[in-house]
């Protein structure tokens, strides 16, 4: 398997086959089986679509930046005794995209590593992930405490800084995450206010004529009939 | 390249297919009128699963639901495009900085709008008499109200009746209950003595006919809803008078570029692009409604010149194109350590605020005209793209750990402030000006050939000194919620933090309608001046905007016009 399929393993509900003819000899052509990365469908335009699969098709980090934002990820947000890490929900995999979507975000991101590599080849006279985790995270240290930062080390806290917004949103905009945060939407329910106990721990309470106003949950699927001076009589 | 007639002559050809268009569309064809709906952007049906973006989980996109140049308000929101069009360029005159929002899709805007719902009142139609600026409209409250009533009752609408004298009451479904952080407002706002009410949106809260569903509470209106529980145009309109048998053809991905006219300078039918196949195609019609969005229409009569319309059809007056104007805007938040690790509950609610500050100081001495309203946002969303960005800036005001960090204890950081913030933002209406406009640039064209629109936009003193008053307002309000408020106070430096001209998607005006043919582009039924055969149903007709969002009296509007086009029709005026 080469970089690209274990890329594709990575970030792609699907991997769509697809026959391609190429040329391999002059008067000769030969029937390849090419794999067409895809998404599943979440509701895109035809442009959309297209701009998708330009996208998955690219190849912006190497292995080794690759490798080196898992490390990353794994420290900024490691696993716990309950649940999964960054690199459980598949952050690198989120950024190694995101870079190629946003191509804004690719020489900070870029550039950030190379500096974190000659930092720790200074120190350490070793690339940032060939780190013991100890000395790893005393670097992590001198970069991801905004407002203490040394002056000689801004750009490696501002790289840092990037880097965890990026391994946060990845993380908690997946599975994994959306559990650990506990978000309990994202289904048909219906709304009728908010729990008494929280009410009463805010020291809040419905006013009575508000209240009067709302929707009866229980007829909710009545049809709606008015008298002629627009009062509602279901 | 030869241009392609349409076969048969259609008796209405309806360009666009948003509020006015989609309004349009139902009225005429249950009329018995043959009509076709010329629309710039592909079909979209929000209750196909291609379609669907509503209750999709934020991994379904790769780049978490983000925004982009192709969606700008992300990738679940249901508006394709935004401010940007691939190959629709606009431009600005030196200085200014107008911002268009744009969507190319069956229904346009309304897929995805805050479906706010506000009826204009007596006041928003006469505001000349009152502070002497802008022009009255040639119509009143009472002219518009019957159609106000029957568009509640054909679409629904939530809302309670309070009587407050510019804010009429209508033909409400119940609003929902408010949630937590709208309860921390209420308090706040009596406390302050700024009135706050239960909001007014297009949402069923329970069911107007057995063809669309109650809404289920999952927040997502601007998503586009499968159940047809809230206003679209193409779900609510024009899908219901393509069902009634009417004759209803629909034109996808059809860019109209003009209005053709003949000799005499009466109109013939409409040419487009068919964006499919680049060819140009006339279609021919008996009479035209423009409701392209008020500046795409302004572009295609300006575009439209003839030997009778010289200057673009319509346009004698030379007032296509001016008093565009947009809502004020600007807002502020509030973090409030009491919804700090907050109990988590489903509380998505409908899609938009429940409850709002409508405008309260009609009567007051004020050094601004006009007025705004207040609209509130917070709670335990979704998480989407952004989400845990500088997680825990917050410690910096409760001093509760670092800023900064690595590790579980962001986990802590995440939870604890989940749901802890609160917004505001203003919303207030302009006056319109003659020197705010868009006009044909003569330079540049879109990728189909046609020229495209030059803005020229710029705040005066008025909207500058409303919102200077919302900034003071907004720092009342929060202040009494026991909060902090977050950042600086926008102050004088920034003009306080008003929003740029077109970025509250409220653009309006630019063919107001007036009982004078010099100073006006159509009479008050939309009916151009110029041309009988042709209307004008979208946000342009708007002499003033209230600081109501246009949608309701565009669609009230669109009705009204669309009976008098029927009865001048029937008495062969047309």
């Amino acid at each position: 398997m080469d970089r690209r399929d274990s890329l594709k393993g990575l970030l792609v509900g699907s991997v769509a086959g697809g026959l391609l003819v190429t040329g391999c000899a002059p008067g000769e052509t030969k029937e390849v089986a090419e794999e067409v990365a895809s998404l599943p469908g979440y509701g895109r335009t035809v442009p959309e679509q297209e701009h998708d699969k330009k996208v998955l098709a690219e190849v912006f980090l190497n292995e080794h930046e690759l490798e080196t934002i898992a490390v990353l990820c794994d420290i900024i947000l490691p696993a716990t005794a309950d649940i999964g890490g960054a690199k459980d929900a598949e952050v690198p995999a989120f950024i190694e995209f995101i870079l190629k979507d946003m191509p804004r975000q690719q020489l900070p991101i870029r550039g950030g590593l190379a500096w974190l590599d000659r930092h720790s080849n200074k120190l350490h006279n070793l690339e940032f992930k060939k780190l013991t985790n100890e000395q790893q995270l005393a670097i992590c240290d001198t970069l991801a405490f905004p407002g203490k930062t040394a002056p000689a080390l801004l750009a490696g806290e501002k790289f840092f800084t990037r880097m965890r917004n990026l391994t946060l949103t990845g993380y908690y905009t997946s599975a994994l995450g959306i559990k650990d945060l506990g978000y309990k939407g994202n289904q048909p329910n219906f709304w009728d206010g908010v729990p008494q106990d929280v009410l009463d721990e805010q020291g809040l309470s419905y006013e009575k004529d508000w209240l009067a106003k709302c929707v009866d949950q229980t007829k909710r699927t009545d049809i709606a009939t008015w008298d002629d001076e627009g009062n509602l009589l279901t | 390249m030869q241009i392609i007639e349409s076969a048969k002559t259609y008796d209405v050809a309806i360009v666009g297919s948003g509020a006015g268009g989609g309004m349009a569309t139902k009225i005429l064809s249950e009329a018995g009128f043959d009509v076709a709906v010329l629309e710039a952007g592909p079909y979209f049906d929000p209750a196909e699963d291609q379609y669907r973006n509503q209750l999709r989980w934020p991994w379904e996109s790769p780049r978490r639901g983000a925004s982009s140049d192709r969606r700008s308000f992300g990738d679940f929101d249901a508006a394709y495009g935004g401010w940007n069009l691939d190959g629709e360029p606009f431009t600005n005159e030196k200085g200014t900085d107008f911002r268009w929002f744009r969507s190319r899709m069956l229904g346009g805007r309304t897929n995805h709008w805050g479906r706010i719902s506000l009826r204009f009142g007596p006041l928003d139609f006469k505001r000349k008499s009152q502070d002497g600026l802008g022009d009255n409209w040639p119509i009143g409250y009472e002219d518009v109200k019957p159609y106000y009533d029957k568009v509640d009752k054909l679409i629904g609408v939530f809302g309670s009746k309070e009587n407050i004298k510019n804010e009429p009451d209508g033909f409400f479904l119940p609003p929902p209950k408010p949630r937590l952080h709208e309860m921390h407002y209420i308090k706040a706002a009596r406390k302050t003595g700024i009135p706050v009410i239960p909001s007014r949106l297009s949402i069923l809260t329970k069911r107007i006919n057995n063809q669309r569903g109650s809404c289920f509470y999952c927040g997502q209106c601007n998503r586009g809803c499968s159940a047809y529980a809230d206003f679209s145009a193409g779900t609510c309109l024009i899908f219901p008078a393509q069902k009634n048998g009417g004759k209803v053809e629909l034109f996808t991905e059809a860019m109209v570029s003009e209005v053709t006219t003949n000799k005499e300078g009466k109109a013939t039918g409409v040419t487009y692009i068919n964006k499919l196949d680049r060819k140009t195609y006339h279609l021919k019609a008996k009479i035209v409604i423009m409701a392209a969005s008020a500046c795409s229409s302004a572009r295609i009569l300006l575009n439209s010149k003839s030997p009778v319309h010289q200057d673009g059809l319509g346009n004698s007056s030379g007032v296509v194109g001016k008093y565009l104007h947009d809502s004020t805007g600007a807002s502020r938040a509030v973090f409030i350590p009491k919804l700090m690790d907050r109990k988590i509950y489903n509380e998505d609610g409908v899609g938009g605020m429940h409850v709002y500050t409508p405008w309260w100081l009609n009567d007051a001495k004020l050094d601004f005209p006009r007025g705004y309203h207040i609209e509130v946002w917070g709670g335990m969303g979704m998480p989407s793209y952004g989400f845990g960005f500088n997680p825990n800036d917050l410690n910096k005001v409760t001093g509760m750990g670092n800023v900064g960090g690595y590790g579980d204890s962001l986990r802590e950081d995440i939870k604890r402030y989940y749901g802890a913030v609160v917004g505001i933002a203003g919303r207030g209406e302009s006056v319109p000006q003659k020197d705010n406009y868009c006009e044909i640039d003569n330079e540049v064209v879109d990728e189909w050939g046609i020229p495209v629109l030059k803005f020229n936009y710029n705040w005066t003193n008025n909207e500058v000194r409303q919102v200077k008053h919302m900034q003071d307002t907004f720092e009342d309000v929060l202040g009494a919620t026991g909060g902090i408020l977050l950042g600086n106070k926008p102050g004088a430096d920034t003009q306080y933090g008003i929003t740029k001209p077109g970025e509250i998607i409220h653009e309006v005006g630019t063919t107001r309608m007036g009982d004078d043919p010099r100073t006006s582009v159509t009479n008050k039924y939309n009916q151009l001046h110029d041309c009988e055969n042709v209307f004008i149903m979208d946000a342009g007709p708007f002499v003033s905007q209230a600081d109501k969002n246009p949608t309701w009296t565009i669609l009230a509007l669109a009705w009204r016009a669309s009976d008098y086009l029927i009865d001048q029709v029937k008495k062969r005026n047309i």
